[in-house]
């Protein structure tokens, strides 16, 4: 039995995901009693082996292919070395990249998968726990069946640490070119502009609790009030209401403000993945179940429409009629 | 060009919720096209009008209620909907994705559809795999988490060339050849409200519901890897600070924090 884990880099960089599944590994490979093998792929791999030879890691594979992620061959790869090596528990980044391989992977090996983990126990049988219904619940799910397959969501582990004595080898395998049947033709930023909300240390956010467009002009009245910057949560963007860079969470903008006002935000993982790191999170939200509310330091349960019109006035300034 | 849609009616909880073992109880369940499946939908309802002779079908696998969410991609501009149910299904708790995939591979093998759109995740069970699970199990090319499709390219080069929404604002550009699956994101497009008369026409559409037993498949297929052990609200940690009162009191308490951060003068 082995416990193998995937790194996931992009542009020249590991990504934290990477050192993350490292301690997510361990944890299980001690519940089982097994190894811990990593493996990366594409890039310049041995720089990332020495990174990923942390404390706890007994092997390192590298695959030379190619600089950046391509899913066909990382399929192929990490179907390759699961095989070789009998890996009964594969653990992959629940990252963009991974949503692009791994079901295929868990479908090729025929293993079940069980996505998005923030929880992994292992006691003869492996149990998983996810979130379901947009993070208001968690359920515990049993893999009835081994080996198995399951993604990792970002930041719900400790990032590995120390140096460790993992042996470091090449693992040589063909990739059939004739089954790669995608081509990565660049790579491109998006959403800069005349704002820099990373910049900025009192955000006012606005997420999908603003309902219509016209009523902007409400949090636009607070944000004129109170001289904070206007954000939002990415349906806001996703309507064409607001700008990308307004954007804040896992595929917008990450934001470190002094204070973050989340108004009409659920709190969905991917948003808060953008705005952890404030300071002092505030949150105003008609549902005091929101998940937003876990991670506030002050929650107003209320109606936006009632309380940001008050805080406006607090400010001196005159709300809008909407 | 036929365009394959993929769409699943999401359960939605309501604020305030009960569980009873393992399921949200029932009352408290409201029921919708998931979010995701609306921007598939759409974009496969642009292509068509884009192209000459394309056909839009879209195929959930849901009990008879689901109907009602299909007449919506109906309703959108989809041609007609395959519903997929059993008895067998009906049984089993949480569908994974391999399940999914086989369900959904044997209306592809019926349908042989040149492209497949599909939602990146659906908001209920989270899965983020069903399409790129599909795609593999039916020996398709595959893109996750699209958030652009050149169509003139699809329709006059068979190329998919989309752009990837990696994280931290960063897009990959990737051409993927076809017959394919896309995992379509939110923001690639406005969806449209059904119109009136979309609406009217959808009523005479076909919805043809397909068993296991239509698809050639037998009752093993639907046996879950994955059992629920347990279903709970999250312990909260936290440890928020709540500013009660009305509404005037709430943002008088608020102003005060704001007043103490330092981030608003006066
Ligand atoms: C791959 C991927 C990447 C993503 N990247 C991002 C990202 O970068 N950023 C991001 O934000 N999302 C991202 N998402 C989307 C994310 O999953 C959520 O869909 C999104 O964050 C929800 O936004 P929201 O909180 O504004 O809306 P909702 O989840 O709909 O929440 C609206 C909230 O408003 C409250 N509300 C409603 N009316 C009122 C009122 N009158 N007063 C007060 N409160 C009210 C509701 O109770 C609810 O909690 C991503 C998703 C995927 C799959």
């Amino acid at each position: 039995m082995t416990v193998l884990t995937i790194a996931d880099h992009r542009r020249g960089d590991l990504r934290d995901v990477s050192f993350e599944l490292l301690t997510a590994g361990r944890e299980l490979a001690d519940a089982v009693g097994t190894d811990l093998h990593a493996a990366v792929i594409s890039g310049n791999v041995e720089e990332f082996a020495d990174d990923l030879n942390r404390e706890g890691v007994d092997q390192i594979h590298t695959v030379e292919y190619g600089e950046e992620f391509n899913h066909d061959v990382y399929a192929q790869a990490v179907t390759a070395l699961t095989e070789d090596l009998g890996a009964e528990f594969l653990l992959v980044p629940n990252s963009v990249n991974g949503l692009d391989y791994a079901p295929a992977v868990a479908t090729r090996l025929g293993r079940s998968y069980a996505s998005d983990a923030v929880g992994l126990d292992y006691d003869g049988t492996l149990e998983v726990t996810r979130e379901m219904y947009g993070s208001k619940v968690e359920t515990t799910v049993e893999v009835t069946e081994g080996p198995f397959v399951a993604s990792v969501r970002s930041g719900e582990w400790p990032a590995a640490e120390g140096v460790g004595d993992a042996d470091v080898s090449a693992f040589d395998f063909d990739v059939d070119e004739d089954a790669v049947g995608s081509t990565v033709k660049g790579f491109e930023e998006v959403g800069g502009g005349d704002v820099d909300i990373s910049e900025a240390n009192f955000l006012v956010s606005i997420g999908r609790g603003i309902e219509e467009e016209e009523n902007l002009e409400l949090v636009e009245a607070l944000v004129e009030a109170t001289g904070a910057t206007l954000s939002s949560s990415r349906p806001i963007v996703d309507n064409g209401w607001l700008p990308k860079n307004r954007q804040v969470g896992q595929s917008g903008k990450q934001v470190t403000p002094d204070v973050y006002l989340a108004i009409g935000i659920s709190g969905a993982v991917q948003h808060v993945a953008g705005m952890k790191g404030a300071d002092t999170i505030i949150a105003v939200n008609t549902d005091p179940n929101a998940p937003i509310f876990d991670i506030a330091d002050y929650g107003v349960v209320g109606d936006l429409f009632d309380v940001v019109p008050a805080l406006i006035e607090e400010f001196g300034g005159e709300p809008p009629s909407v | 060009m036929k365009v394959l849609v993929t769409v699943k009616e999401v359960a939605t909880v309501e604020d305030d919720f009960e569980i009873s073992g393992t399921e949200i109880e029932e009352t408290y369940l409201d029921y919708d096209l998931n979010e995701w499946d609306d921007y598939a939908v759409e974009e496969g309802v642009q292509l068509a009008e884009a192209g000459d002779d394309v056909e839009v079908v879209a195929v959930t696998i849901g009990p008879e209620r689901a109907d009602e969410t299909i007449r919506m991609a109906l309703a959108k501009g989809a041609d007609r909907a395959v519903r997929v149910w059993d008895d067998a299904i009906e049984d089993v708790e949480l569908l994974d994705v391999e399940t999914k995939a086989e369900l959904l591979g044997a209306v592809v093998e019926a349908e042989d559809p040149d492209l497949v759109l599909s939602g990146v995740q659906a908001n209920d069970d989270s899965f983020g795999a069903t399409g790129v699970a599909l795609a593999e199990e039916i020996g398709f090319q595959w893109a996750a988490v699209v958030n652009a499709l050149d169509t003139e390219k699809v329709l006059d080069e068979g190329v998919a060339s989309v752009r990837r929404e990696l994280e931290g604002g960063v897009e990959e550009l990737t051409d993927v050849d076809l017959p394919a699956v896309l995992t379509i994101q939110t923001g690639i497009n406005e969806p449209r409200y059904a119109s009136l008369r979309g609406i009217r026409q959808a009523q005479s559409k076909e919805i043809k519901p397909q068993s296991l037993d239509d698809l050639g498949l037998d009752a093993s297929v639907v046996e879950s890897s994955l059992d629920v052990t347990a279903m709970y609200e999250p312990e909260t940690e936290s440890d928020a600070q709540f500013l009660d009162g009305d509404a005037d009191e709430q943002a008088s308490k608020l102003a005060d924090v704001l007043r103490e951060k330092g981030v608003v003068g006066e």
